[in-house]
């Protein structure tokens, strides 16, 4: 059953004709070509296919398309540094070491970008209860949080 | 100067953009699904399959069945093929097997348009088997009444050894009154390494070859047991591997490839995809192997370990894969960590089940033959009434330490350092002081524990390993490996040494890094702690060569003569003044299209290491154990390891991070569990308890940093060596905590509060109201 | 991709009854995290969906004139958690919903989907029995409305009618006011986790801070269904606030309590995690009340 969805992905609005059955994950990847959204389990145990709706971090492994329609999805690939570059979010995760296989780092990036958007900054402590709903086995979160303190962490 | 220094990953940028390409990000829009149908039982046969049904759901191409593959058998771990016919793998596995050895068993494929019909057919296929009683664990399989796995192992034993260290008789010795005897026996649990992105591969036909895309470890490994599997010529096969999600040694296994790359030949050449679930790739591919050790020990009261004895039992699941090479590895460290002033007895198993196959995983066998040796270690010293660590000092490996059987030697020693060091940062004197006698429901300990690991595995097996160096036009370079980056940071530290050595700048250096095997030189791959060694060797020869080319041309052009010359950051200068002759970039552009003399300069070499040597560490770690409730909280902890020179301190941290992250789940939460009929129960990462950031402390590093002779830049194990002493170390800190020694992992909190239970640590009896 | 047959997508709370209705094999999807996940497992294809997740009047939280508090079913587990009126009448509410799974999945998860799929484990379960939660259910047969405690009837298994739409969760002022709470979720890691064991307890002091008023103690997975212990409150309401209270609670509840053993934890386990939960809960519900001082009390006292 396909059905068109309008939905803004990466600041632009897109027109996509999507099976119902879909989840955002499949849509993105598929249809769009988005592939940094990963799938790492497909029952939103380990985070790697996360996204934002409207700016907020959801598994979209377990989130149909269909409820899409009229919101606003980013993924890593929407994310645009000043001349072309990297974020500082990014940027961040470069400079500490926070990426190694590189599997679950898209969507701990996107979770890094919706704590920046709340404005408000985070002990370590925080930090680890918001990004558990990530997992990775290459790093021990060690670098990663270090990546995160850069940006959002409480100075 | 590249070595030793905190460069960026080459491959970061790829990766935050997310830009870097992972095998399921390549699937061609054609491609067809591959659903394995899997047994639902975990010992038995398959009398018929009836596919009736399934074949009419709509989508559905073909069905094939465990009656219609080749009748052929082939090897799957990622080790060198072995020219010595006692020494191959062993091959006991088809493409689809009609015996069943374990709980999902690959007893056909359904191949459709999509994975709804896949999944749907697969789900429609009967099958009709003959039933055994499932064989969960060694002791089950050993037994006289066991069924047989596989019909080439009479009485389930893959293989067994044995060795002795020193002249004496245990049995003897221990007769002497003035010696201390403690026996124990310990328990490591299957656990899976869990790899962010599971196994996946795709393939199709070009012509009359077959290309296999697959996210491996071991490319080359890959072809040749497709070669194998198929009856097929090598150069017939071409694999390609992409970036890889981790892999940690489950994808040093070949897993799905050789079914997808026949599946694409059922199909006339179609593209098609098997991309497994994670329920699937904690169920059925590989596993860390459950070991059994019973060790007997003796010491004297002064706290000089005399002897010891021990036999290891290995839990091998349903098929071989590395088989015996891991239990015998881990039989090693015994005898490599501390040297028994009379004798060693070792013999050890390694015994077929039917639970999930045992295969490599970091640190290969390692992991359990340090958690027995040093939490036996451990109970030796508490038996002696010696403080743990001094205990270790008197007892452990010493400089200069060659290993009897093997040969293999400390080329250069930390072990001491390493202690001293984890000593001082923990603590340890004033903590083992402060927490002596504690009371009350919330106790507090530090434990650690130590490791020698060896870098690459010569001698046992072949270690070779190819770089290939090309010039391009203005000066930079491409350069090709046949090791892969995984995760690890292996093109990084390639790009650096490469730089090292052959003075073109890091920036001018271009990595492949997806290996194809039409065009990547041969390495048998990423496993062992070996790439940065054995490979860094193929890169530091390669480099010598590559180098020599460019200033033998620039000779011709300069009229000097080449020992007179080198290249320092992209320019070929002056040896003795330093002066700069000629930018690379320039001779480069010349010798490509100079009509005096064109030139492509490339260079090319084998490196075929005969060398190896210890790598060494420890972990210490101070922990909370609330004891009502079972919860163990690491207060804090630090690996100190003696990986010789570094090549990216940075990225060798980072390393060290996630092997301590990967102990800790060893040491309290992962478990694989089954049910009686061999059901996997936890096949989830919901269930299966990989630890989150919320379970992870601050995970503190530290290195007694010193050059290896035989490291072609200094540099030794890395890798897998921080896995190692985390679990020991945690299970020793719980004796300090609370008097109990744990011989069993994981630590669980059940484990816990059932056994605290038991030793009057928590009372059941509500005593404090009448 | 998931196997389902079509998914109907409801835009008030009548349409989708209506549409529950016409379907027979069709069922409702709200957050997702449960139903499709149990879609994947293949245990339910070839059903329908019929999904509320964009149902506006299912989704808010607001207070009635008589200080009532009306909890929208489809409200995120993380939206319960930052609500005003949550953080302000209810904290201990928002802190359960704040200890599911990890942060993605109480951005899609809702307390409505939380309480429907009758696990014992669900965390918010046990505060809401605690709250006396009454819930309005809306089906072809009219709205009926009912005290949490008669919703359950076994593992997985409510009275919710198929067709039946949960359209609001119901806390009275008396159930809340000069309330202080105390949720515990214990698991085997601290995130991404399933309740080994879940326990809620709300208390009531008098104005001396000496004395329990009113006191509410709920578990998750002590039995096979969210359960209150509701004996044991009543032996422990009008008590001095001292030790004694703590070892009446820990030997009672194992009265009202059946757990069982699972491959995910033993009965040994669980017997412990019940004591020792419920006084610390109790311990620490009293720290939020502001009892500060609590003294040995002793078996004569009882």
């Amino acid at each position: 059953m396909l059905k068109i969805i309008h939905m803004n992905v990466n600041g632009k609005d897109q027109e996509v004709a999507i099976d119902v059955r879909e989840s955002l994950a499949d849509t993105l990847r598929n249809r769009l070509g988005l592939t940094s959204v990963k799938k790492g389990c497909e029952v939103g145990e380990c985070g790697a296919c996360t996204v934002l709706v409207d700016g907020v971090s959801v598994d979209s492994c377990i989130y149909l398309t269909i409820w899409a329609e009229g919101h606003k999805v980013l993924t890593v690939e929407g994310l645009k540094g000043e001349n072309g570059g990297l974020t500082p979010i990014q940027q961040a995760f470069v400079d500490e070491a926070a990426v190694q296989c590189g599997f679950c780092t898209p969507g701990l990036i996107l979770t890094a970008v919706e704590l920046a958007g709340t404005g408000k900054t985070y002990t370590r402590d925080e930090l680890r209860k918001l990004i558990s709903g990530h997992l990775c086995r290459c790093t021990g979160y060690e670098n990663i949080l270090n990546a995160f303190e850069k940006i959002v962490g409480k100075k | 100067m590249e070595i030793g220094r905190s460069r960026h990953r080459v491959d970061a940028w790829s990766k935050v953009t997310g830009e870097a390409k992972y095998t399921a990000d390549l699937f061609p829009d054609n491609c067809l699904t591959a659903k394995v149908i899997r047994s639902t039982i975990a010992n038995g046969r398959v009398l018929s399959m009836d596919t009736r049904e399934a074949s009419k759901v709509p989508g559905v191409v073909k069905i094939i069945t465990c009656f219609d593959v080749p009748d052929r058998q082939f090897p799957t771990p990622g080790h060198p093929w072995s020219v010595e016919k006692s020494h191959q793998d062993i091959a006991d596995r088809k493409l689809l097997n009609e015996r069943v050895r374990v709980y999902g068993d690959d007893i056909g494929v359904v191949i459709a348009e999509n994975e709804i019909a896949a999944a749907r057919a697969a789900r429609l296929v009967k099958v009709a088997y003959e039933t055994y009683e499932p064989l969960l664990s060694v002791e089950a399989a050993m037994a006289p009444e066991a069924s047989q796995i596989h019909e080439e192992k009479p009485g389930n034993v893959v293989a067994s050894s044995g060795f002795q260290v020193g002249e004496g008789d245990f049995d003897e010795i221990k007769k002497e009154k003035a010696l201390i005897y403690v026996n124990g026996t310990y328990q490591t649990q299957t656990v899976q390494h869990c790899h962010l992105e599971v196994p996946v591969s795709f393939a199709y036909m070009d012509h009359d070859r077959i290309v296999v895309v697959t996210s491996t470890q071991i490319p080359h490994i890959v072809r040749r047991v497709i070669s194998q599997a198929l009856g097929v010529g090598m150069g017939r096969i071409r694999v390609i591997k992409p970036y890889v999600g981790g892999g940690f040694g489950n994808k040093q296994d070949v897993l799905y490839e050789p079914l997808c790359a026949f599946l694409t030949t059922q199909v006339g050449g179609r593209p098609v995809r098997i991309e497994l679930s994670r329920e699937e790739t904690l169920a059925c591919t590989r596993v860390r192997h459950a070991i059994t050790f019973k060790l007997e020990g003796l010491v004297s009261k002064e706290g000089r370990l005399i002897a010891r004895r021990f036999t290891g039992y290995s839990n091998q699941g349903g098929y071989a894969s590395h088989a015996h090479a891991i239990m015998a590895n881990a039989s090693n460290i015994f005898k490599q960590l501390y040297q028994d002033e009379k004798v060693l007895e070792s013999k050890s198993y390694t015994v077929y089940t039917n639970i999930a196959t045992g295969g490599a995983m970091r640190g290969y066998g390692i992991p359990q033959g340090d958690f027995a040796t040093e939490a036996f270690i451990e109970d030796l010293a508490y038996a002696a009434g010696m403080d743990p660590l001094e205990f270790r000092l008197k007892n452990c490996m010493r400089e200069g330490y060659t290993d009897p059987h093997l040969g293999i030697g400390c080329y250069s020693y930390g072990l001491k350092d390493c202690i001293e060091k984890g000593r001082e940062y923990i603590h340890w004197d004033e903590k083992r002081k402060a927490y002596a006698h504690q009371t009350g429901p919330v106790r507090r300990g530090v434990g650690m524990a130590i490791f020698c690991y060896k870098t690459g595995v010569y001698p046992i097996s072949l270690e070779t390993a190819s770089c290939r160096m090309i010039l391009n036009q203005d000066g930079s370079m491409q350069l090709q490996m046949g090791a892969t980056e995984i995760g690890q940071g292996a093109d990084t530290v390639f790009t650096q040494m490469a730089s090292e050595s052959t003075g073109i700048s890091v920036e001018k250096i271009n990595i492949q890094t997806v290996q194809d095997t039409d065009v990547s030189p041969f390495d048998t791959g990423a496993y062992a702690s070996r790439q940065t060694y054995v490979s860094g060797k193929a890169i530091k020869k390669t480099g010598e060569l590559f180098k020599g080319k460019i200033l033998e041309y620039a000779s011709e052009k300069l009229n000097i003569p080449a020992e007179m010359m080198d290249i320092r950051e992209d320019e070929i200068i002056d040896k003795n003044s330093g002066d700069i002759l000629l930018s690379v970039g320039a001779l480069a552009e010349e010798a490509f299209y100079s009509l005096e003399h064109s030139v492509h300069i490339t260079a090319e070499a084998t490196s075929h290491c005969k060398e190896n040597t210890f790598a060494t560490g420890a972990c210490f770690v101070e922990l909370e154990v609330d004891i009502p409730v079972g919860q163990i909280k690491i207060l804090d902890m630090i690996n100190v390891h003696d990986s010789g020179r570094l090549i990216n301190p940075k990225l060798a941290q980072a390393q060290v991070h996630g092997g301590m992250s990967m102990g800790l789940g060893y040491a309290l939460s992962e478990k694989l569990l089954y049910d009686d009929k061999g059901r996997p129960l936890n096949d989830n990462l919901l269930d299966y308890k990989l630890p989150t950031a919320l379970d992870t402390p601050d995970l503190h590093v530290a290195f007694v940093e010193l050059d290896d002779i035989t490291g072609p830049y200094g540099n030794k194990a890395l890798g897998e060596p921080p896995a190692i002493p985390v679990a020991p170390a945690v299970r020793n800190a719980m004796i300090q905590a609370t008097g109990i020694h744990f011989n069993e992992l994981p630590l669980d909190p059940q484990t816990l509060v059932e056994r605290f239970i038991r030793e009057g640590l928590i009372e059941t009896e509500e005593t404090a109201y009448v | 991709m998931y196997d389902f047959d079509k998914i109907y997508h409801a835009a008030s709370v009548e349409e989708a009854v209506c549409m529950l209705q016409k379907d027979e094999n069709s069922m409702i999807i709200s957050g997702g995290t449960d139903v499709l996940i149990k879609l994947r497992e293949g245990r339910l294809t070839g059903c329908s969906l019929v999904s509320i997740h964009d149902i506006e009047e299912l989704k808010s939280i607001y207070m009635e004139e008589d200080g009532t508090i009306v909890i929208g079913p489809a409200v995120s587990f993380s939206q319960v958690t930052n609500h005003p009126i949550i953080r302000q009448y209810l904290p201990f509410l928002g802190e359960a919903a704040d200890t599911v799974g990890g942060p993605q999945i109480r951005n899609m998860g809702t307390i409505g989907g939380n309480i429907c799929n009758g696990a014992t484990s669900a965390d918010t379960a046990s505060t809401l029995k605690a709250l006396n939660a009454q819930l309005i259910l809306v089906g072809s047969g009219g709205e009926r409305r009912l005290p949490i405690h008669d919703f359950y009837t076994g593992p997985g298994k409510t009275v919710r009618g198929r067709d039946e739409v949960m359209t609001q969760i119901r806390i009275a002022r008396k159930d809340y006011e000069n309330m202080y709470g105390q949720y515990i979720k214990y698991g085997k890691r601290n995130a991404m986790e399933i309740a080994t064991l879940g326990c809620a307890v709300l208390v009531r002091t008098d104005e001396t801070k000496t004395r329990v008023e009113d006191i509410r103690i709920a578990y998750g997975v002590a039995a096979p269904t969210p359960i209150r212990c509701f004996r044991t409150e009543e032996t422990l309401k009008g008590r001095q606030i001292d030790e004694t209270l703590f070892a009446i609670l820990r030997r009672d509840v194992l009265e009202e309590v059946s757990p069982r053993s699972s491959w995910r934890a033993s009965k040994t386990f669980r017997i412990q995690l019940i004591k020792e939960l419920g006084e610390r809960a109790l311990r620490q519900a009293l720290a939020k009340a502001g009892v500060t001082d609590i003294r040995e009390g002793g078996a004569k006292d009882a």
